[in-house]
């Protein structure tokens, strides 16, 4: 058992591409479930429809990839109109099962070969990353301090990752000490209360599921793009359980929760994956019991786990305070 | 509390697993056998090339062209299929590979179902033999053996058989909303149950369905009531919020599930009774005799549901709680018991749905989470909370789904289903038989 890789890999895990990604989508689920009480069980949706909305514009259109990204944020401002319209005036459940049901529906359709042409079917899309590639303005070599040195292109991919990242924390901060950031909350405490005070609270539902789904998207759109190739298989369902997780660990209607929920999450599913893996490689677990390749399944179990055992003994996470999680009416 | 989570773990799912865990030896053997000695214990795929000719009698495709490329676009081998339409590949190692079958080669008036799917992708994991299936059909340009009207019949057939199973999976999803307002996300995983218990007992232990079918059920309930008495009901009350109950829900069908595939795999598995048959064809219906039997069942079944909902002391308090918990509690109806026969009996009919579903298409480790989407656009439709409202609707989405393959391509099925749930909450969101609220 090799303890001092285990712990550079889990630790430098916090930094990576991944992690950056999952706690933009978190941060988007704070914005939906932890401030505003929208139950968004589709985020890896938003995530999709981001990813490929760039992906698709840039092979298919032709287009510089700064335009792709806008599209991109159209895509998921257009998804957000469609799930929102139809729910956001009923019970909160409602928007939970077709959320759940578009998730799984955006992946069935890039992968359909109807529309292999566009989407590349189950082998994904690649080369529409170049415009990111050439702006990489990092040298050859290494970057950073002690174990947590990543070569060029990894460094860009960080700088890029956690400045989104810094972004979005910084926009959800300003949104959310704002009136407009009250009414949100007001609406999670008490829907009725704030419609009697003449507020619309369908329009303030449905901005506040545009604005955290343009945040999961540009999770999505990162991935894609750092990625440098996507397949339909980064969109899976469980993706959006990941972003709960974090959020939820970290802490619910937290400004730094989800980031912080995001960095724990996925240094300890490094950490656990490996240990996993050596334990199975040096026959510490029996090989019938097993295999190398179930490790990634024993992962989605402890996030299944996890989020069962965080929303009984901690729903508030981490960081979180109990008073701002009174998602217990209706 | 804690108590309740390990009670969860451990009744439900661990103890039916551990039966499970001989299930991919045992029972993957009908469609990946261990590779054989000769093969050094390496990866192969094969196939038979089969169809069924205009007289329903079943003939094998010979002389046609099988190239196996790996995933970077290597050919691996080129083959033909020799006279039982068999043929083999031995892979150098696991990873995924394409098969690509030459149409031109296949025997006179033998086409693909599909004629855009010559290339098939797979997934190879280690010292495993897989088989690769080109769906052939024989007939005059393939495609068009039966008309307009042949198919609309035989796809509203189907779409009802469909219907049926969902809407019995589906009837426990309703009333445990209608009871505790709990929308069930693992209610999918219950489905998945029935149907990989069943598994076990018929291919893995090897006990006729007959007898493995009611054994599933009868254990799918036990659990059921197990699950609401061990972790639901102390959820409930220690005060739990709705939500909060919901994103448990998720969290537990997330386990579930992915307990599910490292116990069973993610080999799409049949039973070991009833899966080669010969269909019937009555005017222009044609219909296996599995699918018959399926419909006849679910309807027998669904209507001793409905009268027990309507004549039994049970089913009315059950309609009762469903209606005005508060005021079903203070006329002395036990509520928790309701709730607890609620989790029972939706359960089992989850598993009885699952069987029935696995006999005519598979057994998959997410095949309850695939249908859990087309259930909630089923109860959607029929409104929530209702059991015949979940019936009605499940029987319009099967019928639905399986109707609009005439016009759009299949794999856009579960996009039909969303459309209508869409719709539905657009234009009446209680559903067909809901009671209107207001709502927003």
């Amino acid at each position: 058992m090799d303890w001092g890789t285990i712990l550079d890999n889990s630790i430098s895990q916090m930094l990576r591409p991944l992690t950056a990604v999952f706690a933009l989508a978190a941060i988007g689920l704070n914005v939906h479930f932890g401030y505003t009480g929208l139950l968004n069980f589709g985020q890896v949706a938003f995530m999709a429809v981001g990813g490929y909305g760039v992906a698709i514009s840039v092979l298919e259109f032709g287009v510089p990839l700064w335009v792709g990204v806008l599209i991109g944020i159209g895509a998921a401002v257009a998804l957000a109109a469609l799930l929102g319209v139809p729910t956001l005036r009923l019970r909160a459940d409602y928007l939970a099962i077709v959320t759940i049901a578009a998730g799984e529906i955006v992946r069935l359709t890039i992968m359909a070969p109807t529309f292999r042409d566009t989407t590349g079917g189950s082998d994904g899309l690649s080369g529409y990353n170049d415009d990111y590639t050439e702006l990489n303005p990092f040298n050859r070599g290494n970057y950073g301090i002690g174990f947590l040195k990543f070569n060029a292109p990894a460094t860009w991919n960080i700088v890029v990752g956690w400045t989104l990242v810094l972004l979005a924390v910084l926009l959800v901060w300003l949104l959310m000490r704002s009136p407009w950031g009250r009414v949100l909350k007001a609406i999670r405490e008490d829907e009725d209360a704030v419609r009697a005070l003449g507020k619309n609270v369908f329009a303030y539902k449905m901005q506040s599921l545009i604005l955290g789904g343009v945040i999961g998207a540009f999770g999505g759109m990162y991935l894609v793009i750092q990625q440098g190739s996507v397949i339909p298989g980064n969109f899976t369902p469980a993706q959006t359980f990941y972003a709960y997780v974090a959020l939820i660990l970290g802490g619910t209607a937290r400004i730094w929760g989800p980031v912080v929920g995001s960095m724990i999450l996925w240094a300890l599913i490094v950490f656990t994956e490996e240990v996993l893996s050596e334990l199975v490689a040096n026959g510490y677990i029996s090989s019938s019991l097993m295999s190398t390749n179930q490790v990634s399944q024993v992962r989605l179990m402890l996030v299944g786990l996890g989020l069962v055992l965080l929303m009984i003994f901690r729903p508030q996470g981490i960081f979180g305070d109990r008073n701002e999680l009174m998602l217990d009416e209706r | 509390m804690r108590k309740a989570v390990a009670l969860l773990l451990g009744a439900s799912v661990l103890i039916p697993l551990a039966l499970a865990s001989h299930a991919p030896q045992a029972g993957a053997r009908p469609q990946q056998e261990p590779a054989g000695g000769d093969q050094g214990g390496g990866e192969v795929v094969r196939g038979t090339l089969r169809y069924e000719t205009e007289t329903g009698e079943d003939a094998f495709a010979e002389g046609v062209d099988i190239t196996v490329e790996s995933a970077d676009g290597e050919e691996i081998d080129t083959v033909t299929s020799d006279e039982d339409g068999a043929w083999e590949v031995p892979l150098p190692g696991p990873g995924r590979y394409t098969v690509t079958i030459d149409p031109d080669t296949l025997p006179e008036g033998v086409s693909l179902q599909d004629e855009d799917r010559t290339t098939l992708t797979f997934e190879m994991s280690a010292g495993r033999a897989r088989a690769v299936l080109f769906a052939l059909t024989a007939g005059f340009g393939g495609r068009e053996v039966a008309t307009g009207f042949e198919r609309f019949v035989r796809l509203s057939v189907q779409g009802i058989r469909f219907g049926l199973v969902l809407g019995m999976a589906a009837i426990g999803l309703s009333l445990i909303f209608g009871t505790t307002g709990l929308v069930n996300f693992a209610h999918g995983e219950l489905v998945t149950y029935g149907a990989i218990l069943a598994f076990i007992f018929n291919v893995t232990i090897g006990w006729p369905m007959l007898v493995a079918a009611p054994i599933a059920i009868a254990l799918a309930t036990l659990t059921g009531s197990a699950v609401d008495r061990g972790f639901w009901r102390p959820l409930r009350n220690r005060g739990t919020g709705l939500i909060a109950m919901m994103v448990i829900s998720i969290g537990v069908g997330l386990l579930v599930r992915y307990i599910f595939l490292f116990q069973f795999t993610g080999f799409p598995r049949g039973y070991r009774e009833f899966t080669e048959q010969r269909s019937w064809d009555i005017g222009p219906l044609r219909i296996v005799p599995r699918d018959f039997w399926t419909i006849v069942i679910s309807l027998v079944v669904l209507l001793g549901v409905a009268l027990f909902i309507q004549r039994n002391r049970m089913g009315k308090a059950m309609r009762a709680v469903s209606d005005n918990r508060d005021l079903a509690e203070s006329s002395g109806i036990d509520v928790d018991r309701v709730i607890n026969f609620v989790w029972a009996a939706g359960a089992g009919l989850a598993a009885f749905g699952g069987i029935l579903h696995g006999l005519s298409q598979e057994v998959t480790w997410q095949m309850g989470f695939q249908l859990l989407l087309l259930m909630f656009a089923g109860v959607v439709l029929g409104g929530l909370g209702s059991a015949y409202g979940a019936l009605v609707g499940s029987l319009v989405v099967g019928v639905a789904v399986e109707v609009s393959t005439l016009w759009i391509p299949s794999e856009f099925k579960t996009v039909v289903a969303l459309s209508i749930l869409v719709a539905i909450l657009l234009v009446r969101p209680q559903g067909i038989l809901g009671q209107p609220e207001r709502v927003g």
